[in-house]
């Protein structure tokens, strides 16, 4: 299978969409979250989409289906909130491994079958990895503004931990993604870091950031190039953003990427901003269209969805992006 | 990864990217326990506020990274380094600058880089232990994400001359570079600044060999950079700051130049090169440059000659020194009237012609004023000073200009402004003649509460080149369509420009522009007018900017009906079905302590002072943030400081003079809702007399589950509960006597206090409203009398109960204005009155509702169906046509 980083210079990529979005539309239960393993667990985990992974993998397989068949070329595993820090509302610190080991392992098993059905369009597997609950440069307490509800290395130990499970699990790529602060993502980068040294390998990274609102800065407080500057010591596949806002709101600060970067550039917005009862209401045609504008600029090279996104809007980007070259990329 | 050049970037919150290009880096140095007693003495005692006023002090002085430092044996310097870091992290006008975390050990070095989300600089790591702990230590420092400082130290010790120096730095270099593989942009060489002219002969090359070692490292070692502490340089002269500041300058001016660009340097302890006298500039060039033996003799027998002087502080009038036309730029840019007539009669005597003065000078300096406004480099306050000083100018040059008739300006073009019928607000609308005033443009300037017809027949008579139209509130917006139509009508070809607070894009895209064939720009605020007037009216590019305005409508319009036909509403009935249900068996009703209506015909407006939600007032002037956090914002920070000082002068000048006059009339009353939609307020205890009824409309947007439609009737108990409820309403005022000072100012071509007057009126009648909503809640009707809210808490609106107002989003049918004057007899007791389109009269004042309920919320009405207006008319005794007319704005 060809490589990634020479696939991305000659066409773009397309990243899946939500998953949170698909698995709502099964309606899942508290028993179907629990499932025959968690029959019994302690505490109520409905919501805890993550673990669907273990108790209903053949939905989970399903939804990367529907994305591949979709058109996309890179999959996320179900994995954004397995961490030791973020699975603590549910008290499941325990099986981290597992969940990223087996979100990684159904995942690959999906793209694997895609690219033996069509070895020209090769599929990869990106291993999600969420920003945590918890930041690192921002105090909860509006009291004690020098407090921190997690440490760097608390952040070191819980990423390490998910990034070798999801590595062992067989993802080809590792998306540290929705980064609202910079913090907590170089907490991950130097885990990653870590790994590939003790393991004396080397994985591309995704790195994509969150521009929360209007201001046009992370929730910690970067500007788009001082974020872009933060996380410049760790070689990267790509650098972007994703999710908080729509496509067109997301255009400023993914040209600020293109113009001051090298690397490759990634985008997944979500289907618009929310409505006032919290959905997304783009349609595929509507997001598409303002996706052509980052086409027409020649901004990215990896292009997919968050929030609100179904496989008809990867559908729509897919088809579209089809005609058109990627973004020259010079670093990778 | 760097896209340009291998350039050092640093980020704090924003980024720093040194260049070839960039002036030298000064790193702030005072938040240095090591260099600081004070500092130190701060954090010994854990007074970390005052601590951090030194941090946020040395970045608006323009430190461009702050060094932080904790070495000291008393102090747990990894405790305090992480404490102040993080403390740092929660101040954005502190922690946009990069920071430099300054230690000689190593664990507080890393603490420190736990806590960055920036790319710091580690200041600093050496050779010192060798080269294993140096190589160590840089892998780290490259897996955390940050520039280092390499000292010029090594296992032998600290550099001190020049071999030395580039023995070590090329050493570091190849180390770094080859073994770790750190990005030789990242490398800052610190390559030890010290003492010279200290009387011992080994120290005389000590700053020469500094300055060459610089220059064979800049041309040596690619990409890296050069830092030093140059007040050690200096040392000798303790106590002498005359010569310690020429030393400073000189040194920094040579090792400038040989290629140090960054530097901790005390700006204060700074002369400026070309004004170091001549005699002390030779002594002490000889002491750095080592030029001749007796240096340090020569400038130890001057300096005792050398008093230190301490700098006056005063205000700077260099620029009176300067040619005429400089001064003339000067006084505009700065908004500084003091000087203008006294040039301007120059420049009056100078040129042949008086209107000259206007066309040469005058246009020149506002040139200057258009281009830093546009480039972003004014604030709107300061563009409206400037015009100020250009009025004063041009008022003063009339008369010459009239007994020399021929000279006619010529001027960019006639624009006629005007806020529409029924419509009172105008301080957008003169910001934007004042703006097009300064570009040269003429402007008829119709005022308030304007008829079409007189709009039609102006633009006429005075064959304008466009027409501007204002408005604030709601029913304007219909006007504006109504006047595109009769432009139409009467085959206008000139351009109509919308604005004002309501107005939008979209509304204009969908309604206003389809009427009118020829161009309707929307103008989203007043510095855009400029440009969008520019455009128009240049003759040769403006019909292709027309029809891409025209055809950017379209696809606005598109969007909006595809957008609109996705909705979905339900019946009326049905949403009185889902209405907001409150449990009227459990929930709470105080009955008032007070019942009937109050007035005050002269409150005492001091009582205001501390009510007031200043934020509104800088957006007035379209400065966008926070109050108080504008007043330090990097970039609006000190426009909106200079405002604020004004906007305090203009107060306490209101206040003393009792300037203003403040009524307000209110009431409580026995209420109760009928039919779901209809508040009764009664007459008499009984409740059998029902004085007047209020009218709410109810959401009909298709709602999730679980999400009511609410009208504004469910906060009040039904009449079939048999419960008693209470509601109430309000006006206050504090409009009484704006028209007539901002007439004065007016007078006097000062727009800017005329701006400022109305504003203020404005903001003391929100106060007051807030300040009588509290009052009612503790007092009068008393049932939160236990609340005790900041005013922060109030200006968001944590309190229970609320004070909604018609014409806003949860109310906003106009005509509810009558019920309320009607109930409380408004005009009769405190004056304020009702325009055609129902704004109130004067401008700066409130009106609304009081519910007392504490389930009762704001939320927005959005979109209606006929059927509500059909009914809403029946319930209003209105006829349909009036009705849709006054609803408009809300049908679907």
């Amino acid at each position: 299978m060809e490589n990634i980083q020479k696939i991305i210079q000659d066409k773009i990529l397309v990243l899946d969409g939500a998953m949170g979005t698909m698995i709502q539309q099964y309606k899942f239960t508290e028993e179907d979250y629990r499932g025959e393993q968690f029959k019994d667990f302690k505490i109520s985990v409905k919501g805890n989409n993550d673990m669907l992974s273990i108790t209903q993998p053949e939905a989970i397989k399903e939804i990367h289906k529907k994305y591949l068949e979709a058109g996309a070329d890179i999959i996320e595993t179900n994995t954004f909130s397995s961490t030791t820090i973020a699975m603590a509302d549910y008290e499941m610190e325990d099986y981290v491994y597992e969940l990223n080991y087996q979100s990684a392992k159904i995942a690959k098993e999906v793209a694997d079958e895609f690219t033996a059905k069509n070895p020209d369009k090769p599929r990869f597997v990106a291993g999600s990895i969420g920003p945590t609950n918890r930041t690192a440069s921002m105090s909860p307490d509006v009291n004690d503004p020098g407090f921190r509800a997690v440490t760097f290395e608390d952040l070191r130990v819980a990423y390490k931990q998910q990034a070798e499970a999801l590595i062992d699990g067989g993802v080809d790529v590792l998306l540290v993604e929705t980064v609202f602060d910079t913090l907590n993502a170089k907490a991950a980068l130097f885990a990653i870091e870590e790994i590939k040294a003790e393991r004396n390998i080397d994985i591309p990274i995704m790195l994509s950031g969150t521009i929360t609102d209007a201001s046009g800065r992370t929730l910690s407080g970067q500007t788009a190039e001082a974020f872009l500057i933060s996380v410049s010591h760790i070689p990267l596949l790509s650098v972007g953003f994703n999710c908080a806002l729509g496509a067109s709101q997301l255009t400023p600060h993914l040209e600020v990427l293109a113009q001051k970067s090298d690397l490759g550039i990634s985008a997944h917005p979500n289907a618009g901003l929310p409505n006032a009862f919290g959905e997304y209401d783009e349609t595929p045609e509507m997001m598409a269209n303002q996706i052509k504008e980052y086409l027409d600029k020649n901004l990215i090279n990896i292009i997919g969805g968050c929030c609100g996104t179904t496989p008809a809007h990867i559908k729509a980007i897919a088809d579209m992006v089809k005609d058109y070259k990627p973004r020259v990329v010079t670093s990778c | 990864m760097n896209k340009e050049k291998k350039y050092l970037r640093l980020s704090g919150l924003e980024p720093l990217v040194i260049t070839p290009e960039s002036n030298f880096i000064n790193v702030g140095e005072r938040t240095n326990v090591a260099g600081s007693r004070k500092f130190l003495r701060l954090i010994k005692e854990e007074k970390f506020d005052e601590a951090l006023a030194i941090a946020r002090h040395q970045v608006d002085g323009g430190a461009q990274i702050i060094d932080i430092n904790m070495d000291d044996g008393l102090l747990d310097g990894k405790e305090a380094m992480v404490r102040f870091m993080n403390l740092i992290a929660a101040e954005p006008d502190i922690a946009r600058v990069p920071i430099m975390i300054d230690s000689s050990k190593w664990e507080i070095i890393e603490a420190g880089l736990q806590v960055a989300q920036g790319k710091c600089v580690v200041n600093s790591i050496s050779l010192k232990e060798g080269e294993a702990n140096f190589i160590v230590q840089a892998k780290k420092i490259k897996m955390y994400g940050a520039a280092i400082i390499v000292m010029a130290f090594d296992e032998v010790g600290q550099a001190d001359n020049y071999d030395r120096r580039i023995e070590i730095a090329k050493r570091s270099y190849d180390v770094l570079v080859d073994k770790v593989g750190f990005p030789s942009e990242d490398i800052i060489f610190d390559l030890n600044i010290f003492p010279v002219a200290t009387g011992m002969d080994e120290h005389k090359r000590n700053a020469i060999d500094f300055i060459e070692a610089t220059r064979w490292v800049r041309e040596n070692l690619p990409n890296v950079n050069v830092s030093g502490g140059v007040s050690n340089v200096s040392f000798s002269f303790r106590g002498n700051d005359a010569v310690r500041e020429a030393m400073h300058s000189v040194f920094l001016y040579h090792a400038i130049k040989a290629g140090m660009n960054i530097g901790i340097v005390n700006p204060t302890m700074l002369e400026v090169y070309d004004e170091i006298p001549k005699d002390l500039l030779e002594r002490v060039e000889d002491v750095i440059l080592d030029r001749r033996e007796d240096a340090t003799e020569r400038l130890l027998d001057f300096a005792e000659s050398v008093i230190s002087t301490t700098k006056e502080r005063k205000v700077d009038l260099s620029w009176r020194e300067k040619p005429l036309q400089d001064r003339i730029t000067h006084s505009l840019v700065k908004g500084l009237d003091e000087y203008i007539i006294e040039d301007i009669e120059t420049a009056r005597l100078e040129a042949e012609k008086p209107i000259q003065v206007i066309e040469g000078n005058l246009m020149i300096g506002m040139n200057v004023v258009g281009d830093l406004f546009g480039s972003g480099k004014m604030f709107l306050p300061q563009v409206v000073k400037s015009a100020r000083v250009m009025k004063k100018a041009v008022a003063y040059l009339l008369p010459f200009i009239e007994l020399d008739k021929d000279g006619a300006n010529q001027s960019n073009g006639k624009i006629l402004l005007a806020t529409v019928k029924g419509d009172v607000h105008d301080i957008g609308k003169n910001i934007v003649g004042v703006v097009l005033g300064c570009n040269n443009y003429d402007i008829v300037d119709l005022g308030v509460m304007v008829a079409p017809e007189k709009i039609i027949q102006a633009a006429k008579d005075q064959n304008v080149d466009a027409i501007g139209l204002s408005g604030l509130i709601t029913p304007s917006l219909d006007e504006m369509v109504y006047l595109a139509k009769e432009m139409e009508r009467q085959n206008f070809e000139v351009p109509l420009l919308i604005g004002g607070a309501t107005t939008s894009k979209a509304h204009t895209a969908v309604k206003i522009d389809p009427q009118y064939k020829n161009a309707v720009v929307h103008v989203h605020d007043a510095s855009r007018a400029v440009t969008v007037v520019g455009d128009l009216l240049n003759k040769r590019t403006n019909q292709k900017y027309i029809s891409d305005i025209k055809a950017d409508y379209v696809k606005v319009r598109e969007g909006f009906e595809n957008r609109s036909n996705n909705k979905e509403y339900v019946s009326l009935s049905d949403a009185r079905k889902n209405k907001f249900k409150i449990d009227w068996n459990s929930t709470e009703i105080k009955a008032p302590n007070f019942i009937g209506t109050q007035v005050f015909e002269e409150f005492d407006l001091t009582k205001l002072v501390d009510y007031i939600d200043w934020s509104p007032f800088f957006r007035t002037w379209e400065l966008a943030g926070k109050f108080p956090a504008i007043l330090t914002d990097e970039v609006v920070g000190e426009a909106a400081s200079n405002l604020f000082k004004d906007a305090k002068i203009m107060l306490a000048k209101v206040l003393d003079e009792k300037l203003l006059t403040a009524k307000a009339v209110f009431g409580i009353f026995p209420a109760n809702t009928v039919n779901d939609d209809d508040i009764e307020i009664y007459a008499d205890a009984e409740r059998n007399k029902v004085n007047v009824q209020f009218v709410t409309l109810r959401q009909q947007a298709k709602k999730k589950d679980g999400i009511p439609n609410i009208a504004l009737a469910d906060f009040v108990a039904p009449k079939q509960t048999g419960i008693n409820d209470y509601m109430g309403a309000f006006c206050v005022s504090t409009g009484f006597g704006t028209a007539e000072l901002a007439a004065e100012f007016e007078k006097d071509h000062d727009d800017y206090n005329s701006i400022m007057i109305k504003a203020l009126a404005d903001r003391l009648a929100e106060a007051f409203a807030e300040y009588l909503h509290k009052k009612v809640r503790k007092e009068y009707w008393g049932y939160a009398n236990a609340e005790n809210l900041s005013n922060e808490e109030l200006i968001k609106e944590d309190y229970k109960g609320i004070r909604p107002a018609p014409g806003y989003p949860a109310c906003p049918d106009h005509t509810e204005k009558w019920t309320i004057w009607d109930l409380l007899s408004v005009k009769e007791t405190i004056g304020v009155e009702l325009t055609d389109s129902l704004a109130m009269w004067p401008a700066a004042s409130v009106s609304g509702y009081y519910f007392g309920n504490e389930k009762a919320k704001y939320f927005g009405l959005g979109k209606i169906t006929e059927e509500q207006v059909k009914d809403f008319a029946v319930r209003k005794n209105m006829d349909l046509e009036t009705a849709k007319k006054w609803l408009n704005p809300n049908l679907v």
